[in-house]
């Protein structure tokens, strides 16, 4: 690179060096430049996404509160739901394993470089076309104009009939083009952990991260190859007349929720699955101790791949399916509690007997455990079919599946972000900022999220943009309001760390965590090519091995 | 089967006595209209014994797991003067991984078989001869209630016969939508169901006591689907006949009013019913008894005379977005439709 530099910068007309490195950044097909591509993108789409919620919490804070218009409210809930799935939460995801998964494996990049440029930009696309439907919904006239009709669009209020305008279109198209994506970087990650692991790494000596990388990207596969048919039908419907689920024609709504929630369900584990990677990463290293039961979180985590194929029903239980189906789905969906528990059991073992140190990562991966643990038994209840009847579609399903989201995976996402942060840039964070935040968006998390079970318990459905006095909501929804003040307020504290760290950190060195995973034993940043040296691994912690030659753990796997 | 499930039910008994503190917590607030532990229905109270045991359940494996997460924390934490040395490496157990995957497994068949045995009572039901049969009809964005068998057409209000634990009178609803879906959802009498197009649905409800049970729409069907209220009136056997005899009458006959001319001759009659007279619109609620309900725009406002006039001349005012034009009447015209309306009982 430097070589380019200086030849560029001979020729007369020289661009400045920011257009350069722009450049260079805008082609580059190397997994680390792209994985911080992938991570910045999703951290602008927290924050949008974040102000969407903001302005529905602001919307709610009291009864016949008039703050934003019904249309403005329901074009909120439409954009939040889709730009935190599709342009946060998986390109965030997707970042830290284009970043990670290489150089965990001893690989010197993806297997396949110039299909992970594509991948990137094909989703970076698919957020421009969604935001673009503010313009292009109905026009420069009716500006503003966003999908309205949730982000699970249920048939038939995408219809022509009931969705007049653009705005459904650029929901449909921009998922259709990010899971193009979605996809391209699942076949890539499954071809790079499946070919290009260093010699020594078999399949039961990689890091669990890599495997729950390789489980999620089979997911992702699986999952939105049926979305984008659902996406493709919904296309021909509004523009071929097609009558797959326009209902005024004899087109079935009930298909269309089939179809979403095949997708649905396990793009909760495509996106939780990573999370538990991260935690298995992370908590070894900071209780100073093997991961317990390494087979059985792989066996755990294999079973939780096909299990989660196997429920997308449960979010059906109140549309009128048999008797028979709503048993089958209760069964399946309370069987992937045992795997879920088996890995919190394991994580809980890890810690048990170490030296647990309570720095920043470890720290958010101890709250995951907390919230994780309360929305996996939140969810069982909801796995009840008949007590689904009461909460589907209540808040209460709001405040479990944010546990989830937010007290599981953006926890976890967070704790990683201050794990691999001097391996990213070279420098480290600020800790005192860092337990700052924590401990504002823990705040701010809890009383957001705990409270917002009590109005689904007492009748308050979801997605309405007010709500009647006298029913017992007004108190919890004051509360859940102020919630957010205090998430946000950590969320500044979390950029503000990043970029100050960024520019004035201390140098971290290779390995600040003193960890045991290969990308610690090459330079912080890592070198273009990762390793000089393609590593040679005899463990499931080669770097343990370096540093106790008395005691390795080849002995014993 | 049959035995474990009577251990089951036996289970859920027990877990329900002993947890009759909470549940007398929760009976009390039965003042909160939409609380859905204050059943007052079959379904509701099954859902609601079954939530009970779920929940200790899961309350149960919570206080377990939370005292060994915190208690590992606190006691392995490391401290200010400790050694730089590595604690113990271990690497597993597989006694140890057995006992966590047996345990829960049992605690989810247990958990399935109460499911399922309630899932069967509440959708096995079979209507008793002498139940009362309504469809409602789900519209953008009010409900609509046709009693086939005793010819009557209401919106908004559902009104039904309380029911004796002894000799019950439940009511099945048929569930249908006209336009996108919705979800019917009292509370307090039961569970949800979805109103979807082209896929009829059933449930039922027999209220245990006479009053009003709220609730609303909870499946998101467009722009007003906050203000899609529900409202129940359950009634005494013989208050319930009186109310079933008065819908049945035609819309009074007196001398056609300016207003009713002006009703008549506006687009008003394209989508309200007035039976008896040229107004045979099925896209907005049946006006025939207007008067004998207690809200207007689906329990968005009260019936009284000012919200009506209100709602005639403008329903963003009230509800933005409903499906109501504001059909520019003259303040005179506003005046006589809401005069002639209310003429009709």
């Amino acid at each position: 690179m430097h070589s380019n530099i200086s030849e560029v910068s001979e020729l007369p007309a020289a661009p400045p060096p920011f257009t350069l490195r722009l450049h260079h950044w805008v082609t580059t097909v190397d997994h680390k430049r792209l994985g911080v591509l992938y991570v910045l993108y999703a951290l602008v789409f927290l924050v949008v996404g974040g102000i969407e919620a903001s302005i529905m919490r602001l919307q709610l804070i009291r009864p016949h509160n008039d703050f934003v218009s019904p249309q403005v409210f329901n074009r909120m809930f439409t954009m939040h739901g889709t730009t935190m799935i599709f342009f946060m939460a998986m390109p965030m995801l997707f970042g830290f394993a284009n970043y990670l998964v290489p150089l965990m494996v001893g690989a010197r990049d993806m297997a396949f470089p110039r299909l992970n440029a594509f991948s990137f930009w094909m989703t970076a696309l698919g957020g421009l076309l969604l935001y673009f439907s503010f313009l292009g919904g109905n026009g420069l006239y009716g500006a503003g104009g966003a999908p309205d009709v949730g982000w699970f669009a249920y048939a038939p209020l995408t219809a022509k009939t009931f969705s007049v305008g653009h705005s459904t279109d650029f929901w449909i198209l921009s998922l259709l083009v990010s899971g193009i994506g979605s996809i391209g970087f699942a076949i890539n990650t499954i071809a790079t952990i499946l070919c290009m692991r260093c010699p020594g790494m078999t399949m039961g000596k990689m890091p669990l991260f890599a495997w729950m990388n390789l489980v999620m990207a089979g997911l992702v596969i699986l999952a939105v190859s049926p979305l984008s048919a659902a996406q493709i039908m919904l296309l021909i419907d509004r523009y071929l007349g097609g009558h797959f689920f326009d209902t005024q024609a004899g087109g079935s709504a009930v298909i269309w929720m089939h179809f979403f929630w095949v997708f649905g369900h396990p793009e909760v584990y495509v996106l939780v699955l990573p999370a538990f990677g991260f935690a298995s990463e992370i908590i070894p290293v900071f209780s100073r101790k093997a991961i317990f039961g390494y087979s059985v979180m792989v066996m755990a985590t294999v079973a939780i791949g096909f299990i989660s194929m196997s429920v997308w029903a449960h979010h059906m239980f109140t549309v009128g399916m048999s008797p028979g189906a709503n048993t089958f789905f209760v069964i399946s969906t309370m069987a992937i509690a045992v795997p879920t528990g088996i890995k919190i059991f394991n994580w809980l073992a890890t810690m048990w007997g170490g030296k647990i140190h309570l720095a920043a990562p470890m720290l958010f991966c101890i709250a995951f455990l907390f919230q994780f643990l309360i929305a996996g038994l939140t969810g069982i209840t909801l796995a009840a079919a008949p007590f689904d009847w009461q909460l589907g579609n209540s808040y209460y399903v709001v405040a479990h599946f944010h546990y989830v989201i937010v007290g599981g995976i953006v926890f976890t996402i967070f704790g990683a972000f201050y794990y691999w942060f001097p391996k990213v840039t070279g420098k480290m964070y600020h800790e005192t900022l860092a337990k700052l935040h924590f401990w504002l968006f823990l705040i701010g998390f809890h009383l957001t999220f705990d409270f917002m079970h009590v109005p689904g318990l007492l009748g308050m459905p979801r997605r309405i943009y007010t709500y009647e006095p006298g029913r017992g909501w007004d108190l919890w929804n004051l509360i859940v309001t102020i919630g957010v003040f205090f998430q946000a307020a950590g969320i500044l504290a979390f950029v503000a760390n990043l970029v100050w760290s960024w520019l004035r950190g201390k140098v971290a060195g290779n390995d600040p965590w003193d960890a045991w995973t290969l990308e610690w034993s090459t330079s912080s940043p890592p070198p273009v090519y990762n390793y000089a040296v393609v590593p040679t691994v005899l463990s499931r912690r080669p770097l343990w091995d370096l540093k106790h030659p008395e005691d390795p753990d080849w002995r014993y796997e | 089967m049959r035995r474990s499930l009577e251990f089951v039910r036996r289970i859920c008994i027990l877990s329900v006595c002993a947890a009759m503190p909470v549940l007398a917590q929760a009976r009390v607030d039965s003042r909160l209209p939409t609380n859905i532990f204050a059943p007052a229905s079959t379904p509701a109270e099954a859902i609601f014994g079954l939530s009970i045991f779920v929940l200790l359940t899961v309350a149960g494996i919570f206080i377990v797991v939370f005292a060994l997460l915190a208690y590992a924390v606190v006691r392995f934490r490391s401290r200010p003067g400790d050694d730089h040395s590595e604690p113990a490496q271990i690497y597993g157990s597989d006694r140890v991984e057995l006992s966590w995957t047996v345990i829960p497994v049992l605690i989810v068949i247990t958990l399935f078989l109460a499911s399922a045995r309630v899932i069967a009572s509440v959708q096995g039901a079979v209507p008793p001869p002498g139940a009362l049969e309504v469809t409602v009809i789900g519209h953008q964005y009010w409900w609509e209630y046709r009693y086939p068998e005793l010819h009557i057409v209401t919106a908004n209000e559902l009104h039904v016969p309380v029911s004796d634990r002894a000799h019950p009178t439940p009511t099945f609803l048929t569930l249908l939508s006209a336009d996108t879906d919705h979800s019917f959802w009292v509370p307090r009498l039961a569970g949800k169901t979805d109103l979807i197009p082209n896929h009829p649905n059933h449930t039922w409800i027999d209220p245990y006591e006479p009053g009003v049970f709220l609730g609303q729409c909870a499946q998101y069907c467009g722009t007003q689907h906050a203000k899609m209220l529900l409202r129940v009136y359950v009634q005494p056997p013989a208050e319930f006949e009186r109310w079933v005899h008065e819908q049945e009458q035609p819309a009074q006959s007196a001398a056609p009013s300016t207003g009713q001319r002006v009703f008549e001759s506006t687009a008003c009659v394209n989508c309200h019913t007035v039976s008896g007279t040229p107004a045979k619109g099925r896209f907005g609620p049946d006006l025939t008894h207007l008067m004998s309900r207690d809200t207007i725009a689906a329990g968005a406002a009260p019936n009284t005379p000012s919200m009506l006039r209100l709602w005639i001349r403008n329903p963003d005012a009230i509800k933005p977005g409903s499906k109501m034009p504001a059909m520019g009447l003259s303040d005179q015209d506003v005046e006589a439709v809401a005069s002639y309306l209310e003429t009709l009982r």
